[in-house]
């Protein structure tokens, strides 16, 4: 069971979808003891870093997902839930994330060429860093949909993969039990359906 | 880098793709679902439904088959038509939208824009233009095309996009129908003009279009057209060939 965590941000409809479509049995959930007795967690989020911070911090849910992952159950989180995994965000001022993945999250406005469209929108190619169970049924340089505006960085010791945008853009990052994806991979063909599928098979590091 | 998109687009009423559409080994052509699936299998990189109803009743209906084609198909969808509030907005979202395209209503209520935006992120809020020069400036026209707002064109767009759109959708009316390609001209200005993506709508004929598309206007995110792709004269899949063929960046 994938506990698929409900704190009140964004559209869950299309992740439930994905998980349903290959087989996978997910809930969605905001229950602390569902969350516990799930297999594996998901942190889905569009929208704000502060404001998702915040509601996870008021649920009381950020606690739950920590101790969750100490236990070593696989974690992975899906855009804004992604970059909440780092230690913290610079997206209108400085802001604290859950600090599972060593890192930080700043805007790409300044930081690639100008000429570039932002958000960065589109399918981009997945330049893969180290290999990772995640990428067992995907090959380098397979198209992934993004759509953001800030990306994560100093964050060398979970690089998994990366695509380019002027700049290397972080995409997948992973720690023991604890991954996360940029892009969104309920919204990116076969491809990320392939990945949900490795994620759906991974079981927690004792 | 990022790949140029390849958009194929589906007019729905009363639960059925108008227009027909010409696909071997589909025996019923008219049912969103199963074209949404055909088109997500053979490269298109996103979808675009057009609610074309007009009652209340059919409308719930489009929700319905949205629903069931957002459960199975994995590429982002975006719905237009009818999107006047944002209760509109929340409808469609809900049933498995991931964007939401904004025309006659962003006309009426521009703040619709700015509301939407706040509430589901830019990224979620298209404005869709339909342009026609009338004395050689490139006017709005509302309701499908048939009346003319008296706004010039590219600084209507601006607007939209200050106002918090975070993506663009040009439909030239000149050249819609036309099959003979993209409004090259009206493009370039759009995409001077603003710096979120572009989807070029009206005129596409060809592969060869395509190619001049992204050839002459390197800026523009997409290319989106309807009847080509639903009579099978292009085929997506041999389309994107012939952009990588060329030098452009495409998803297969």
């Amino acid at each position: 069971m994938i506990a698929i965590i409900d704190y009140g941000i964004g559209n869950l409809f299309s992740v439930v979808s994905s998980f349903k479509y290959i087989g996978a049995e997910a809930v969605v959930t905001s229950d602390p003891e569902a969350i516990k007795n799930a297999d594996r967690i998901l942190l889905p989020g569009v929208g704000a870093f502060e404001d998702a911070a915040k509601k996870l911090r008021e649920t009381g849910l950020d606690k739950v997902i920590l101790d969750e992952a100490k236990a070593g159950k696989p974690i992975l989180g899906i855009c804004l839930g992604m970059q909440m995994l780092f230690e913290k965000s610079y997206e209108y001022g400085e802001h604290k994330g859950l600090s599972l993945l060593k890192g930080s999250v700043v805007p790409m406005q300044g930081a690639i060429d100008e000429k570039l469209q932002i958000p960065h929108i589109g399918y981009n190619a997945l330049i893969f860093k180290k290999s990772h169970p995640l990428l067992k049924y995907i090959k380098e340089g397979d198209f992934v949909y993004f759509v953001h505006s800030y990306y994560a960085v100093d964050c060398e010791d979970s690089l998994v993969a990366y695509a380019e945008y002027d700049k290397d853009i972080t995409a997948i990052v992973a720690k023991d039990n604890v991954m996360g994806c940029q892009f969104h991979p309920e919204k990116s063909g076969e491809v990320g359906l392939n990945i949900l599928r490795a994620f759906a098979e991974m079981e927690a590091i004792k | 880098m990022i790949t140029k998109r390849i958009i194929p687009c589906l007019d729905v009423r009363n639960g059925r793709v108008v227009k027909g559409v010409n696909f071997e080994g589909i025996n019923d052509v008219n049912d969103p679902a199963v074209l949404a699936k055909y088109y997500s299998e053979n490269g298109a990189d996103e979808l675009v439904f057009y609610d074309i109803t007009a009652s209340h009743e059919e409308r719930r209906l489009f929700t319905e088959i949205l629903t069931k084609v957002a459960e199975n198909v994995f590429i982002p969808l975006t719905v237009g038509g009818g999107i006047n509030t944002i209760d509109d907005f929340d409808r469609v979202l809900k049933c498995g939208a991931d964007k939401v395209s904004v025309n006659s209503g962003a006309i009426k209520n521009p703040n619709l824009i700015t509301e939407a935006a706040k509430k589901y992120g830019n990224q979620c809020v298209v404005i869709s233009a339909d342009v026609k020069r009338v004395d050689g400036v490139f006017t709005v026209f509302s309701k499908g095309g048939r009346e003319n707002t008296g706004m010039e064109a590219i600084s209507w767009i601006k607007k939209c996009v200050e106002l918090g759109a975070g993506e663009v959708v040009v439909n030239s009316i000149d050249t819609d129908g036309v099959k003979n390609g993209f409004d090259i001209e009206l493009l370039k200005l759009v995409c001077e003009a603003v710096n979120v993506p572009v989807i070029a709508s009206g005129g596409a004929g060809s592969t060869q279009d395509f190619v001049e598309l992204f050839k002459e206007i390197p800026s523009v995110s997409a290319g989106l057209a309807a009847s080509i792709f639903h009579f099978g004269e292009v085929k997506i899949n041999e389309l994107k060939k012939e952009l990588i063929n060329n030098g452009i960046k495409a998803r297969i």
